[in-house]
């Protein structure tokens, strides 16, 4: 490993299943400490991904390194180190939370004594403690979905790996959800996570990553990408009560970062701009003598950017 | 062996496959332990038990004279209309170990638990030995419980201690039972790996179980038929004929393990020469062989239930390996 702040570094990862290629010559680095999205519709090989990097499932070429281990030769050592959450979390119903925890403490090889104080943290940790006793049977999606997580926490991981974490919860068991990943990685732990939601997840993640069939097509922070795809991150909206249109119209376009402007039904004014020029416009609009009713600012959602590219990816291959 | 197995990857691996073996054992022997399916069964083989028994020492009690291997008569004494208790264990123990194996994979599959588990730090090895041990114990503690209990009821019920030899032959007919009961506790491990349901691994069991237990001998008749066409003419070709027949017959778990019980039990088989087991009972009189030779005899069947478990065993494992973990 070159740099010693990459934790999880592929190379030219492909899994094929026949002929079909799921994972598609992918190269992926993330950092100690940063929470990386891996987003994409169903089927775009997040899966997979996460799969080969776990050492659960063998890639057709390529390599993974993991904390610097291959997961294929020290399975054992990327295991002890990297929590998973898989998509579909399943515990022993018949069993309660504790001894869930105390079978997965012991695959660990930790100690009882050991054990017992790691779950008690981990269970507390997730708001559990008052149901540890209770059979996981019982438990609702959002309760098994934090289980898990102390799940994973048992073996106090360097690096979490969590597949379609807030699928389906309801939105407010998604949003506690969320602030717990952004929690665990405020607290230092890497985390790597997959979604098909893309609007969801996109304001917990440091760096994303858009998968579209096996290939990763864009990288880096969401207000990145808009910039790159959309031209503009900003999209400001203002809504005059119809006169001067026309010196409006040439005053927003003086403005300095405008990428974009166009008028919209109702007297709305839609600009893109690459920084926030909200004060700026509102104030040209009142030099070019209209009267402002409402100024709203838009940053672009991950599903725009995502939707915007690959209309013009599509567009591109047809043309 | 089982390394060699691992056609996936030449590189040597790190650790021990058996990491985390012992834990998968005590987990999974206690759910054995409290699931109601396995109480169900213990009941099922602790009545047949009892009520065998019981109509053996009615049986016992009414001849006359000391039989010196009178124990081993309440394994194998039947009255009309109850079979013996060796012939309750011939379809018992299989039905056990079906029930402790047929969903070992698939219900980890089915209860999404299998990626959690194996993303441990452990191999798939470990998790598979550990449910095929999980169940061997199980089966071995139902059965030896079952056999104290006999050995308990036919010391109540004829007034004296089994001798030593009755002892040791009513342990190996144990060790052999458990070896029988490995072969349908593997071949259940096998279907719960190749079907997702497991109740379709349920039934495949059973049906080759029944297989063996109806059709084989049909299907045996008739391949020797094939074979060896004609009416025998000679003595020689008659021998032939008998000799073939029986060394078909022993392809199956069954037939190995209903003459292992017969030389274990019965001292005074000497051999499973052309004789066919069902005529053995009672029809050899002669002086009994010792306990050694008698394990001599065995021991062929012994070792041919155990390379089944082996291959068996061999089978789900590399099918397990190569399993696709994701739902
Ligand atoms: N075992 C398999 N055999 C064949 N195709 C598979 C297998 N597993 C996954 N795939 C295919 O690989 C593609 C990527 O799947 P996956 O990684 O699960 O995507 P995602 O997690 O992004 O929804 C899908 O088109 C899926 O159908
Ligand atoms: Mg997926």
């Amino acid at each position: 490993m070159n740099d010693e702040n990459l934790v999880i570094e592929t190379h030219n990862l492909t899994k094929q299943y026949g002929k079909f290629t799921a994972v598609d010559k992918l190269d992926l680095q993330i950092r100690r400490g940063e929470v990386y999205g891996l987003l994409g519709p169903n089927g775009s090989g997040k899966t997979t991904t996460i799969l080969m990097i776990l050492g659960l499932t063998e890639p057709t070429s390529g390599s993974v390194r993991v904390l610097g281990y291959d997961p294929e030769r020290n399975p054992l050592s990327v295991k002890a180190r990297v929590g998973y959450l898989p998509d579909q979390i399943g515990f022993y119903d018949n069993l309660t939370a504790r001894e869930n925890l105390i079978y997965i403490a012991k695959l660990n090889g930790l100690s009882r004594i050991e054990a017992y104080s790691r779950i008690d943290e981990a269970l507390e940790r997730m708001g559990l403690a008052d149901v540890s006793n209770k059979h996981v049977g019982a438990f609702s999606r959002g309760m098994r979905q934090r289980l898990g997580v102390a799940d994973l926490l048992i073996k106090r991981p360097q690096i979490i790996i969590m597949d379609e974490p807030t699928l389906g919860l309801d939105p407010e068991a998604a949003r506690l959800f969320l602030n717990i990943i952004r929690e665990l990685g405020d607290s230092g732990i890497t985390i790597l996570l997959s979604s098909h939601l893309l609007y969801q997840v996109q304001e917990v993640c440091d760096r994303v990553g858009l998968f579209h069939r096996g290939h990763k097509m864009l990288e880096g922070t969401v207000d990145d990408l808009a910039q790159r795809v959309l031209g503009g991150a900003f999209r400001i909206k203002l809504q005059t009560n119809g006169d001067h249109a026309q010196s409006i119209e040439e005053a927003l376009r003086s403005l300095p970062d405008i990428t974009s402007l166009r008028q919209g039904d109702n007297h709305w004014f839609v600009l893109e701009a690459t920084s926030d020029v909200r004060s700026a416009a509102a104030n040209a609009v009142m030099r070019a003598g209209g009267d402002l009713k409402r100024l709203d600012i838009e940053i672009p959602s991950l599903d725009e950017i995502y939707a915007q590219y690959f209309e013009e990816v599509e567009h591109a291959q047809i043309a | 062996m089982l390394k060699s197995l691992n056609l996936g990857s030449t590189r040597e691996r790190e650790g021990s496959p058996w990491r985390g073996l012992w834990v998968v054992v005590a987990k999974d022997m206690a759910d054995h332990l409290t699931s109601a399916r396995m109480r169900i069964m213990e009941l099922l083989i602790v009545l047949t038990a009892a009520g065998t028994v019981y109509a053996a020492m009615q049986n016992i009690r009414s001849t006359v004279g000391r039989d010196p291997f009178v124990f081993l008569k309440l394994f194998t004494t039947s009255q009309d209309p109850l079979p013996a208790f060796i012939g309750f264990l011939g379809f018992l123990v299989p039905l056990l170990a079906i029930t402790l194996a047929f969903d070992a994979v698939n219900g980890e599959f089915n209860q999404r638990t299998l990626s959690r588990v194996l993303a441990q730090p452990i191999y798939r090895d470990a998790l598979l030995l550990g449910k095929f041990l999980a169940g061997l114990f199980t089966l071995a503690l139902v059965l030896a419980t079952i056999w104290l209990l006999i050995i308990g009821l036919g010391i109540l019920g004829l007034g004296l201690p089994p001798s030593g030899e009755e002892v040791a032959r009513i342990l190996v007919f144990l060790v052999g039972t458990i070896f029988y009961g490995g072969v349908w506790l593997a071949l259940a491990l096998v279907f719960s790996t190749v079907f997702r349901q497991s109740a379709t691994a349920a039934l495949a069991s059973i049906a080759v179980w029944l297989f063996f237990m109806v059709f084989w001998s049909i299907v045996v008749s008739s391949l020797a038929r094939i074979l060896q066409p004609g009416e025998p003419t000679t003595l020689q070709q008659a021998l032939n004929q008998a000799q073939l027949l029986q060394t078909l017959t022993r392809f199956s778990p069954n037939t190995l393990y209903v003459e292992a019980t017969v030389g274990l039990l019965n001292p005074a088989v000497r051999s499973f020469g052309l004789v066919l087991p069902t005529e053995l009972q009672g029809a050899l009189i002669g002086s009994p062989l010792p306990l050694d030779q008698s394990i001599l005899l065995i021991w062929p069947h012994l070792t041919g239930l155990i390379a089944i478990t082996l291959l068996l065993f061999a089978i789900a494992y590399v099918l397990f390996q190569r399993q696709e973990i994701r739902a």
